[in-house]
């Protein structure tokens, strides 16, 4: 029941702010930047997206992170080739891509928590360094053996905590099935929301840039506005989460709109940084997956260990 | 035609390519496409982007040192009708261009890398004569230069396992050698032609 209750509410809102993304795409007596329209539209877009994906994971979880796998895969593959890398780092990049990438999603598809966890940050790190000093190529060795690790770290070992969570058992929820789902789902929606409300509160109410230089449109009033939506929207969605108190549900609501934020604002920096040097050719007629994932990758690994230390279930 | 579409599609996703035709549009008319040459893939590559009924009447130009190693590269080199040119003997009474422009005859088009080997890391060597020739003995051919991009990080020369980066490969505008244009003039404008769409 709650599960219907959920997917209904979220359709209805997602269905309302596409129909307010068409409106104003139509309205040119407005004087709406027409870019910034096209940004709000593809958000809900990506939105659609997720929704969908997640519709799924109410029916099968195994596949869920299947799909997670596959965008994770993606994305490496856009982050990878917007990153200079050289020939020493072939064989290490073999292996981020072939190796590291679908283990962690078959542990995690597997709920080894312990392996998971560690998969990346310990056994990965330290192979890719190796493996890069073998091949005897020492020019630039830190600032390459970084890239790749923030790449595997940020596209594969943070989104892999997005399927995680359907594993994830709390305390409150003990024999409810669907309760993980509902988890997942509420958190995706969050995500997904934060960024849209943080996005029409700068255009609103923006005065102060959090980093000009990155990014022309995000403000702190828009952080700020942001934060304190999702906060409601979570309030309303209260009775979906395994959250007991409302302002429970309100402080993890804060929490996963700033980490959307510093993820969206980080990943602007990488493609400020390198993006506009050759993104042109390669990553066009992709859709860009990086850039829609960006929030989630930062949010997920940080809302799934709040809630496994406080709300998990002991000894789970 | 099962290893058609296998080796295809296979090529499309090691590679992640996206095709553009830039002031250029596919067509069945007869052409040669000259290409900058990083990576074993790039014959492939190339030939896979085109539409099928384009691709059926194209012939990529193969060292048949190397597509002669082994029975799998010879399959190989069948299934994408390959024509195999000896680069290490050429004796002047059959050269590799007449034997082209003899095996294309009135219908076929070509798949030419003028560097002649592969190339190491993003640099674009110097075209070898063959192109101009083509041109001189054939100036109804259109000369399309197209432009690979990141191949060279996905198979480097040396590696055997691909990375699967994306790439692009952006087909240009055709261009014809003009009347007396001297040889190394033309190449020097061929190679313009395909560093040009490097960032276009």
């Amino acid at each position: 029941m709650r599960d219907w209750a959920l997917l209904g509410t979220v359709l209805a809102l997602l269905s309302l702010a596409t129909f307010g993304g068409q409106w104003l795409k139509r309205q040119t007596t407005l004087g709406l930047d027409a870019k910034a329209v096209d940004s709000f539209n593809s958000r809900i877009q990506a939105w659609w997206f997720f929704s969908i994906v997640l519709g799924i994971s109410f029916f099968h979880p195994i596949l869920t992170v299947v799909l997670f796998g596959m965008l994770s895969f993606w994305a490496l593959r856009e982050y990878i080739t917007l990153t200079p890398t050289t020939m020493g780092d072939h064989r290490a990049l073999f292996w981020v891509f072939f190796f590291f990438t679908p283990t962690q999603f078959v542990l995690v598809g597997f709920n080894m928590y312990s392996l998971y966890s560690v998969l990346i940050p310990v056994y990965a790190f330290l192979f890719i360094a190796a493996r890069a000093a073998i091949s005897g190529d020492y020019r630039r060795f830190l600032e390459r053996i970084a890239k790749i690790q923030f790449g595997l770290f940020v596209c594969v070992y943070c989104l892999s905590f997005v399927p995680a969570l359907l594993f994830l058992e709390c305390q409150s929820t003990e024999g409810d099935e669907s309760a993980s789902a509902r988890l997942l789902f509420f958190f995706i929606t969050m995500v997904l929301f934060s960024e849209l409300a943080q996005f029409l509160c700068s255009r609103l109410l923006g005065k102060h840039l959090i980093a000009e230089a990155i990014d022309e449109t995000r403000t702190w009033e828009g952080l700020l506005g942001g934060a304190a939506a999702t906060a409601i929207l979570g309030s309303v969605l209260f009775w979906a989460t395994p959250f007991r108190h409302l302002w429970q549900v309100a402080t993890m609501s804060i929490l996963i709109a700033c980490m959307s934020s510093a993820g969206a604002l980080t990943m602007a920096a990488i493609r400020r940084d390198r993006g506009e040097v050759r993104s042109g050719t390669l990553i066009e007629g992709h859709g860009g997956v990086l850039s829609r994932i960006d929030a989630v990758c930062f949010a997920a690994p940080v809302f799934y260990h709040v809630t496994l230390v406080f709300f998990g279930r002991a000894g789970g | 035609m099962i290893t058609e579409t296998l080796l295809t599609w296979t090529a499309r996703i090691i590679s992640g390519v996206s095709v553009r035709w830039v002031d250029s549009q596919p067509d069945t008319c007869q052409r040669v496409y000259f290409a900058n040459h990083t990576s074993h893939l790039d014959v492939v590559l190339v030939w896979s982007a085109l539409p099928a009924d384009v691709r059926h009447l194209t012939r990529p130009i193969a060292a048949k040192d190397y597509w002669e190693g082994g029975s799998i590269r010879r399959h190989l080199a069948k299934v994408f009708n390959a024509m195999l040119i000896d680069r290490k003997e050429i004796k002047v009474h059959q050269s590799p261009i007449d034997m082209m422009l003899r095996e294309i005859g009135k219908t076929h088009s070509l798949i030419l890398f003028p560097e002649g080997g592969r190339s190491p890391g993003e640099e674009v060597g110097e075209f070898k004569s063959g192109l101009y020739y083509l041109g001189k003995k054939r100036p109804d051919l259109e000369l399309i230069p197209v432009y690979i991009n990141n191949m060279n990080r996905i198979l480097p020369r040396g590696e055997f396992m691909p990375v699967p980066l994306l790439s692009s490969l952006t087909f240009g505008p055709p261009i014809w050698l003009e009347a007396g244009e001297p040889k190394m003039d033309f190449l020097a404008r061929a190679r313009e032609a395909v560093l040009s769409l490097k960032d276009n």
